[in-house]
């Protein structure tokens, strides 16, 4: 295409965008000749262009259409007619523009409808003598500000305003400071960095079997500069969301004119950035929900006023950030949802029978309306009868990884709810095993992971045929992942389960291991694989390997075709919601050496045994024990715990990786779940601290003291996971967002973690006594600093010893060595959250050695 | 001197002892599959997927394509590299020969007694010295869900 013809309908397609939005408010207020003036510009600049390009009819409809805003600009009233019509060329404009980008030469045809009508307004647009009232309104405003300012005086604002108002003027010549490129271009750039992080991580990879190696301090740069690189590019690609609602006014406008309703479109958070391949995606089902809204959901004028409720009906469209998610919100005061009808609909056309729709709680109802091929609407309108129905919603938000949720209230409105990430490009995932095959499982529907085994605390447990999992107060469904993708039958009740959540449906995945998390970039699935429900994209690991990336979605789908129970399992889990949140911690609660109770994580612990004395040996001053066909060594918690010459001898036992270790205690006392508040920390090895449990004063053991003392190499070869709630990581960011995106990140690696939002937070945590490992804190923070807050740290003795990792968005030498000085242990980028995550590994490890 | 257009250059190669040509122009390279990941729930004829210098590529098993008998452990394997419609794909063949460019004239229809599955991506048959070389269609044999719902 001729490069100036792409230009002109690049501009033009901005400006009339632009120019849409406006119009609505422009009827509104026929006086504001802002509005009027940039619709003039647009047509004339149209018109001008037409004659220079050669599109003669283009050229003609412009011209009428500028005649006419010519008239208004120069006081003509604006009638409703008159706005009408303006935007029916507009439109025939845009028409006339997606012919002439598609086939590049302007479209046959004849405007003389449009052209006469606009002639014929013109005529009677007489331009009135100005009114009085018309002169006076642009007047008007001077005056007032002397008078506001009588009222409220700014005290300290006085001699701030000329230095404010050139700092303005700078930002705007600075706003001047942008360049037009080419999508593909940023497209391309995009690819190119999901390959440097690829690469990026396989380098991780390489040094992270080689302990000592030279690249070590280089390539942590790299790693942070990728990091760096990464967000930047992801920045050029993040669009405001109002993008995609620019349209929405127009077609609310509209719809309320075809369907008699007086319906106001309130937007918020228009400002709010996403990633612009997500924003293209969510555009359509965004401006289908709006319709339905109007539609649908608000009552007429009539029955409005009937019900009591103001004649306006509203449209409520907003959007905000919420870790690492968009929330976009349509709610409209409505009459919600007719659940009458929906259920005498889906009994009509077998949708469900009528047992079944009986047992159906409201919210189940309600999500009926996304079945494919329902629509409630009794008859088809020309607005959201098009075919698109809410199951093309909810299948397009799933698609790219979002929910659809739906909350309606009879009489009082319908709020959909869309969550969706903020970008597809690269995603944090777990990568797990099953059935000998790695797949990558996004972290952003990943709560929590369990591990479950046949004598452990957690045990999958089956209801007729189907697996569950007790969690806390819970009955988890659970997916066998190596038999949903038929890739074996799980043998044995033993494994990881990932607590997985996809829109409010809660549900465990069980694989045989999980590895560690990744950084993935999501490569499109190939399209001879794009039917299998289960996978949403494939990705290269570090190592150079291709693997699945599980869509939780279709995973999901599996569990609704075990129905009755399955079902059965939800009703509980929705009745059990409130107890999921409370943080309850399971306690083991022994005696051992001393009268006074210990508790240890009964997570931790696999089995608890009586061993007869006369098989415990002795060989070397270690005690030993034949268990399960292997020598299981047996600790003591202190020198004063004895172990028994003859009867039956309690332990704890604590397995891993097929090795196992005995913990001799005096005897067992209770199994207690509630929260646990270490009040004390203990200086004790072996002791994490005390706790009030069960009204007395208990010690809480810290396994991880132990089990280096059973096999020396216990901890080299296990992973992250695998230490799970021993090291407590202090969080400190002053930014919401980071503490949100992060604290679940530390967590899912298997941490404790405690997140403040400024340093002094983070002082009073760590001086209350509460146990901390490690600090993880943003460097660039108000008041006091990453700095600032490390130099305290080590003035205080008790604290000198954390380890510290400085988080900050730039990392230069002067800020690393800086960091040196005052006794950082590690600098990350702060959206490198592989390297977080390593860098809090190694210094626990470091933890564990020294211990 | 003969008009270019009038040959086809063809990458031939071998499955279960039968010669098949495609023309080069399809052809992006020829490889050596390694590490290949098979991908549950996938047709028989994807064999899985590999990465090839950062690009995923999308593996097909021309025997099962092709219904010949299966491939054994040890049997030779070679890739060739396809891009269509956006997307690498490699076919797994048995092994790999030289590039022949044979005259557009001399391409004969199908034998009517052209296995039935075989025809079907057979965009027809050239006569060579001692064999008989089966240029394939491409598209053809990159369209698996036409064949799965014909089959259905």
């Amino acid at each position: 295409m001729d490069d100036l013809l792409r230009e002109f309908l690049t501009e033009t397609h901005e400006s009339l965008d632009r120019v849409d939005a406006e119009l609505v408010r422009f009827e509104q207020e026929p006086n504001n000749g802002d509005i009027l003036g940039n619709i003039f510009r647009l047509v004339h600049t149209i018109k001008g262009t037409c004659g220079f390009l050669g599109l003669p009819r283009l050229g003609t409809l412009a011209h009428a259409a500028e005649s006419l805003m010519g008239k208004f600009r120069d006081g003509a009233p604006v009638t409703t007619e008159a706005v009408t019509l303006v935007l029916s060329t507009i439109d025939r404009i845009k028409t006339i523009l997606d012919e002439i980008e598609a086939n590049q030469s302007e479209p046959a045809g004849d405007d003389g409808d449009l052209i006469e009508q606009l002639h014929r307004l013109m005529e009677h647009a007489a331009v009135r003598p100005r009114p009085a009232a018309r002169v006076e309104a642009p007047a008007k405003p001077q005056p007032a500000p002397p008078a506001r300012e009588e009222a409220k005086p700014p005290p300290a604002a006085r001699d701030k305003p000329a230095a404010e108002r050139t700092e303005d003027e700078r930002g705007e010549r600075r706003a001047g400071h942008s360049i037009r490129v080419h999508v593909d271009t940023l497209d391309q750039l995009m690819t190119t960095v999901s390959e440097l992080v690829l690469t990026r991580n396989q380098l991780l990879e390489i040094v992270r079997r080689h302990d000592d190696s030279d690249f070590k301090i280089p390539l942590q740069r790299l790693s942070s500069v990728t990091a760096e690189l990464q967000e930047g590019v992801m920045k050029t690609r993040m669009q405001p969301i109002g993008n995609a609602w620019q349209k929405l006014p127009r077609i609310v406008r509209d719809l309320s004119a075809e369907l008699g309703k007086h319906i106001e479109l309130e937007m918020h958070g228009a400002e709010t950035e996403l990633d612009r391949q997500v924003l293209e995606l969510v555009k359509d089902p965004l401006t289908h929900l709006v319709r339905n809204c109007a539609d649908h959901g608000l009552e007429t004028s009539a029955e409005r006023l009937a019900a009591g409720k103001m004649q306006k009906g509203t449209i409520r469209l907003s959007a905000c950030h919420r870790g690492g998610h968009i929330i976009i919100e349509i709610a409209d005061d409505g009459r919600g949802l007719d659940l009458e009808r929906i259920r005498a609909k889906a009994i009509e056309h077998g949708f469900a029978s009528e047992a079944e729709i009986a047992e159906k709680s409201e919210a189940e109802i309600c999500n009926l309306i996304f079945v494919p091929g329902f629509s409630t609407a009794s008859r088809v309108t020309s607005i959201s009868g098009r075919g698109v129905g809410m199951d093309v919603v909810r299948a397009n938000m799933e698609e790219i990884g979002g929910t659809v949720d739906l909350k309606s209230v009879t009489g009082g409105g319908t709020t959909f709810t869309i969550k969706i990430p903020l970008t597809l490009a690269i995603v944090s995932a777990l990568i797990v095993e099953a059935g000998g095959e790695r797949f990558a499982i996004p972290q952003l529907s990943v709560l929590e992971l369990v591990r479950a085994s046949a004598g452990g605390e957690h045990r999958i447990e089956r209801i007729k045929d189907t697996p569950v999992l007790r969690l806390r107060n819970k009955l988890l469904p659970l997916v066998q992942l190596k038999e949903t993708l038929q890739l074996g039958v799980s043998e044995g009740d033993d494994g990881f389960v990932v607590v997985t959540q996809v829109g409010s449906q809660v549900f465990g995945v069980v694989v045989d291991g999980v590895f560690h998390t990744e950084e993935i970039v999501i490569k499109p699935m190939s399209s001879k694989l794009r039917h299998i429900a289960a996978f949403s994209g494939t990705t290269i690991l570090g190592d150079g390997a291709v693997i699945m990336i599980i869509d939780p979605n279709g995973v999901a789908q599996t569990l609704g075709r075990a129905t009755p129970v399955a079902q059965a399992i939800k009703t509980e889990l929705d009745a059990s919601e409130d107890a999921f949140h409370e943080d309850l911690t399971p306690l083991l609660v022994f005696r051992a050496g001393s009268p006074q109770p210990k508790a240890v994580l009964l997570s931790l612990v696999s089995r608890l045994e009586e061993i007869d004395c006369r098989r415990i040996e002795v060989s070397d001053g270690h005690h030993l024990v034949q268990y399960r066909d292997q020598l299981m060594p047996l600790l003591r918690i202190d020198s004063q715990t004895g172990i028994k010459q003859d009867g039956a001898q309690p332990i704890l036992v604590f397995s891993d990786h097929g090795r196992s270790m005995g913990l001799v205690v005096d005897e067992i006392v209770d199994i207690v779940e509630q929260r646990l508040d270490i009040e004390v920390a203990s200086e004790r090895p072996g002791v994490l601290g005390y706790a009030v449990v069960k009204g007395s004063a208990t010690e809480i053991i810290d396994i991880g003291y132990f089990l280096p003392q059973a096999y020396a190499d216990w901890f080299r070869r296990r992973d992250v996971l695998s230490v799970p709630l021993t090291r407590r990581i202090l969080l400190v960011d002053d930014s919401a967002f980071f503490r949100d995106m992060l604290a679940p990140l530390i967590k899912a690696a298997g941490y404790q973690v405690v997140a403040v939002a400024s340093a002094a937070q983070a002082l009073a945590a760590v001086k209350s006594g509460a146990r901390i490992d490690i600090v993880v804190t943003d460097v660039e923070m108000p008041d006091m600093d990453g700095f600032e807050l490390a130099v305290a740290l080590r003035e205080n003795p008790g604290t000198a010893a954390i380890p510290i990792i400085a988080l900050s968005a730039m990392v230069s030498a002067e800020t690393i060595e800086r960091g040196r000085v005052v006794g950082f242990h590690d600098f990350v980028a702060k959206f490198d959250r592989t390297g977080l995550i390593a860098a809090i590994k190694e210094q626990s490890d470091d933890l564990h050695q020294a211990a | 001197m003969q008009d270019d257009t009038d040959f086809t250059e063809f990458v031939t190669f071998t499955i279960a002892g039968q010669m098949f040509g495609l023309p080069i122009a399809r052809v992006q390279d020829v490889f050596k599959p390694a590490r290949i990941t098979r991908v549950p729930l996938a047709g028989a004829e994807i064999a899985g997927v590999l990465n090839l210098r950062g690009r995923i590529v999308t593996a097909i098993d021309m025997r099962h394509r092709l219904e010949v008998k299966r491939r054994e452990a040890g049997d030779a394997l070679m890739a060739i590299g396809i891009e269509a419609k956006g997307e690498s794909f490699g076919l797994l063949v048995d092994a790999v020969g030289e590039v022949l460019k044979l005259p557009e004239a001399d391409r004969e229809p199908n034998p009517i007694n052209l296995d039935r599955k075989l025809a079907a991506l057979s965009a027809g048959v050239y006569r060579l010295e001692g064999q008989l070389l089966v240029a394939l269609d491409i598209d053809r044999v990159l369209d698996l869900r036409a064949e799965a719902a014909a089959a259905a």
